[in-house]
């Protein structure tokens, strides 16, 4: 059964006033992960056709083609993983 | 003790901390909108009750030169040392402790091409003969002496340095680090210099081609090394550096461990583009293609 680390790199707290949260995936599971969030997600904007804006359960989030994503105002990795969580499996 | 509020963390949390055990005040003195330091009021807040001014030669995050010499004189007339955080100055310009006249300065191996985990405290012979060791342990001690009588140990420490290194030292560290100071060396640190002022003019001459792009920090190359931070219009920093990410270009983004300064620019955070010896005009300039993608968005 797979799980969030079969998707998830690393998580990076970001530095600075917005307190967002990175998203790494794995390198040879970003195109798969990618294409799982998007079928869950609601695509709000696609951006130069690197950035897609996207909502999800009234969490807004940004995934990028190399395989990162941008969540913001999370409040602590529980949540992220919830999120992660029915995203990706 | 007095700091300025460009500090980068490493310059203010160890005096935060130590302030509060030792008892002293620690004072900030400001910075100007442009993120240059503002001396009048770092002079001002010198007085004969400092003990300490302490100030870094070249900001982290805007690559404002400080005139540390000048501070280190009016340090000196009011009875103060002045110790000079480096290590944005010395891995990219020439640096003669001498003629600064500051009395301490420290630099980091992980900015100049050497490794992490070692850094470097210069600091006058005079004043670190008096000083007490702050670690205890083998190399930093000469005798210790067993008194039966007394039930004791007399103690005699070791010269200079090796007062200060206790136990055994990042001998790897070192190596790697001394290896990287003689590369620098030997392309010489003029034309390092040179090189990178020669970027920063291109760079942020280009920049200007962005509409959405806003430079901080000063501009003017006779302030500043190759560092220049900005925000685009519409972004946070860490979706400006995903988007150059996606292109095989680092950039840093966030508070770049100055919080205080972002306060003072009024900044949730910026991203930030640096130069080193090994950067060249063609990345330049592909930094600028993407940077003019902004535009398009």
């Amino acid at each position: 059964m797979a799980t969030i680390d079969d998707y998830v790199s690393r998580v990076e707290g970001t530095c600075g006033a917005e307190k967002d949260v990175i998203v790494v995936f794995k390198y040879e599971k970003k195109d798969e992960a990618i294409a799982n969030i998007l079928k869950r997600a609601t695509v709000k904007n696609k951006i130069a056709g690197i950035i897609l804006e996207l909502t999800f359960q009234g969490q807004s989030f940004r995934v990028y083609s190399s395989g990162k994503a941008i969540f913001r105002s999370i409040k602590n990795r529980e949540e992220l993983n919830s999120i992660l969580a029915s995203l990706l499996l | 003790m007095l700091v300025s509020m460009m500090e980068h963390h490493s310059n203010i949390v160890p005096w935060e901390i130590i302030s509060k055990i030792k008892g002293f005040k620690l004072k900030y003195s400001n910075v100007n909108d442009n993120g240059t330091l503002d001396y009048t009021d770092f002079e001002n807040k010198l007085s004969g009750k400092t003990k300490i001014a302490c100030l870094s030669h070249v900001s982290n995050v805007t690559g404002s030169i400080n005139d540390v010499k000048r501070i280190a004189r009016v340090a000196h007339d009011n009875g103060a040392l002045m110790l000079v955080d480096g290590a944005q100055s010395v891995p990219h310009m020439p640096v003669d402790v001498k003629d600064l006249d500051v009395d301490f300065l420290a630099f980091s191996g992980h900015k100049m091409l050497g490794p992490t985990g070692i850094g470097v405290l210069y600091g006058k012979k005079e004043i670190l003969e008096k000083m007490e060791p702050f670690q205890g342990g083998g190399e930093m001690i000469r005798e210790v002496a067993y008194n039966r009588d007394k039930d004791h140990c007399g103690m005699v420490w070791n010269e200079v340095p090796w007062k200060f290194e206790a136990g055994t030292p990042n001998i790897s560290g070192a190596i790697g680090l001394g290896v990287a100071v003689e590369y620098l060396e030997n392309i010489g640190m003029e034309k390092v210099l040179e090189h990178e002022r020669r970027l920063t003019k291109y760079t942020l001459e280009r920049m200007e081609e962005s509409s959405k792009v806003t430079i901080h920090g000063p501009r003017s190359l006779s302030e500043k090394l190759g560092i220049i931070p900005f925000t685009v219009e519409g972004l946070s920093s860490h979706d400006v550096a995903l988007f150059f990410d996606n292109y095989g270009i680092m950039i840093r983004s966030g508070y770049h461990c100055a919080q205080p300064l972002h306060q003072i620019f009024k900044l949730e955070s910026s991203a930030r583009s640096s130069f080193y010896v090994y950067n060249t005009e063609t990345e330049v300039d592909r930094f600028v293609e993407v940077l003019k993608e902004f535009d398009q968005l």
